[in-house]
């Protein structure tokens, strides 16, 4: 496995994504978290298409399972998926539903859709992961800022914060939908996480900040993006 | 003079949670997870000791108690996961469904409480809807042991095995163990009058006049419910009755299903749909 990839061209990324048609109405999630997913695969992640379940491997739990088109055209611009299989997304019989589904579809790892569910499923991989001596690999969750009304988050969230899990990191992209917003960095922050705040279209900042030290702690980026408006 | 000590049996609960420290004594790849309950019922503060990080105890925090489990099981271990049993299945319904059963993963679930175990709290810690409510989920098994021997087998054979098992412990037992596969004929009677008797219910059937000349089976495991036992049993166009310890008529269906080749008449008995604000009298009627 290897991060040192050649980086992904968004404009291949959006042809990809242009191959999803049909009525979908998150495309603003998707086009939310498209930035930080390209950064995620080109210089973050270690995983491999050739060994999807590799043990050692990296986790990244789409919690925010809204919107997966950028999902998708990432996953097949670095190889888990066929560019032709694009075209059947949300179609009878295809694997790329309007939710990701682990059990159909390679390097997908949580089937998600339900909002509040990532972020402890997150924390019960990055402890599965300690309890079993694997080190190397780290947690990744991507939230939204809405989802993170959810209450199950906040029961992960305080636990996570004080159970030490320098390997879990948890992005929330911020593009203002949430109802009854609160401090986003502040959340984490009260509960123990490291939090970071960055402009979640910037991809350097994006990478620094997703590799930045944990302190012994589980990190929380905000990547903020534009308002869905 | 002879000194002797009397060691009590143990309950349900102490059997299982010491079914469950030997597992995790005897493998790295069982965890068991709590929300509070049970965290300091012998012998789990000596367990925690020995392996802090496989008993996770997530405080009173049911939906991540269910999350992390499921997380837990995506990395390959195998989850035990425990409390009363409103709050390991009604609460966190959602975290059933889709964190265990959609991922793909299994986990061993242990409930105490029952339908009324401790009425004197009331509504808010009982359940006895539990079983009914698992019963949507496809791929589970649900076992409803009636002593605590059975309790002590069936949770350490839960644990080894892979997939969906929810474990449903009570106070009320029978005098013996019965550890038959399916569904055992503990006493033989008439073919046209069979009575199912689930769990700790047994000894009360036995003793019920109405089922004097019937044919008494008895099981443990409710789900998958042992169809072709029973078939193997009944007579042509039997009467059925099941008996079960939580709400009436939650195995109508599988019933229905196993005698569906034959004309038959099936009696429900359990506990009634009711919204109760009653305390301490809770008698399942027979």
């Amino acid at each position: 496995m290897t991060t040192m990839r050649p980086p992904t061209d968004p404009a291949e990324l959006h042809r990809l994504m242009s191959l999803m048609t049909g009525d979908e109405k998150h495309s603003a999630a998707a086009t939310s978290t498209l930035d930080v997913l390209q950064v995620l695969y080109d210089r973050v992640l270690q995983v491999d298409p050739e060994h999807p379940d590799d043990p050692v491997r990296d986790r990244f739990l789409l919690s925010k399972g809204h919107g997966p088109m950028a999902f998708y055209a990432v996953l097949a611009a670095h190889g888990f998926l066929d560019e032709s299989e694009l075209a059947t997304w949300a179609q009878p019989g295809s694997r790329l539903g309007l939710h990701p589904d682990r059990v159909l579809v390679p390097g997908v790892e949580i089937g998600s859709g339900s909002l509040g569910h990532g972020l402890p499923l997150a924390v019960g991989t990055a402890l599965g992961l300690r309890i079993r001596g694997l080190t190397t690999p780290r947690v990744f969750v991507l939230v939204g800022d809405a989802e993170l009304d959810e209450g199950s988050n906040h029961e992960a969230i305080a636990y996570a914060g004080r159970s030490g899990m320098a390997n879990l990191t948890a992005v929330v992209v911020d593009n203002a939908s949430a109802t009854h917003r609160g401090e986003l960095a502040e959340l984490f922050l009260t509960e123990g996480w490291r939090a970071i705040t960055v402009d979640g279209r910037d991809h350097d900042v994006l990478e620094t900040a997703l590799t930045a030290a944990h302190d012994d702690r589980p990190l929380a980026v905000v990547a903020v993006v534009e308002s869905k408006g | 003079m002879t000194m002797t000590t009397r060691i009590a049996a143990p309950t349900m609960r102490e059997a299982f949670l010491r079914a469950a420290a030997d597992a995790i004594d005897a493998d790295d790849r069982t965890a068991l997870v709590l929300a509070d309950i049970s965290a300091g019922a012998d012998p789990v503060p000596d367990l925690a000791a020995r392996h802090p990080d496989r008993v996770v105890n997530v405080g009173i925090r049911e939906q991540l108690m269910l999350g992390v489990a499921g997380g837990l099981a995506l990395t390959g271990l195998r989850p035990v996961v425990h409390s009363y049993a409103p709050f390991l299945v009604e609460r966190p319904y959602e975290q059933l469904k889709l964190d265990l059963g959609h991922q793909g993963v299994g986990a061993v679930l242990v409930s105490i409480g029952a339908s009324y175990d401790q009425p004197g709290i009331g509504r808010t810690h009982e359940a006895p809807e539990d079983v009914a409510v698992i019963d949507t989920l496809p791929g589970w098994t649900v076992h409803v042991p009636g002593h605590p021997e059975e309790a002590d087998r069936l949770v350490r054979e839960s644990i080894d095995a892979d997939g969906l098992v929810y474990v449903r412990l009570s106070d009320e037992t029978n005098a013996e163990p019965h550890h038959g596969e399916g569904l055992q004929t503990i006493r033989r009677g008439s073919p046209d009058d069979v009575v199912v008797a689930v769990g700790p219910t047994l000894d009360r059937v036995l003793a019920a006049s109405r089922f004097r000349d019937a044919t008494v089976l008895y099981t443990s495991t409710v789900r998958p419910f042992d169809a072709a036992g029973l078939r193997r049993v009944v007579g042509e166009v039997p009467t059925v009755t099941m008996v079960e310890p939580y709400l009436e008529g939650t195995s109508a269906r599988v019933l229905a299903e196993a005698l569906s080749d034959r004309p038959h008449r099936a009696v429900m008995i359990g506990h009634p749909r009711e919204e109760s604000h009653r305390y301490g009298d809770h008698e399942l009627r027979l």
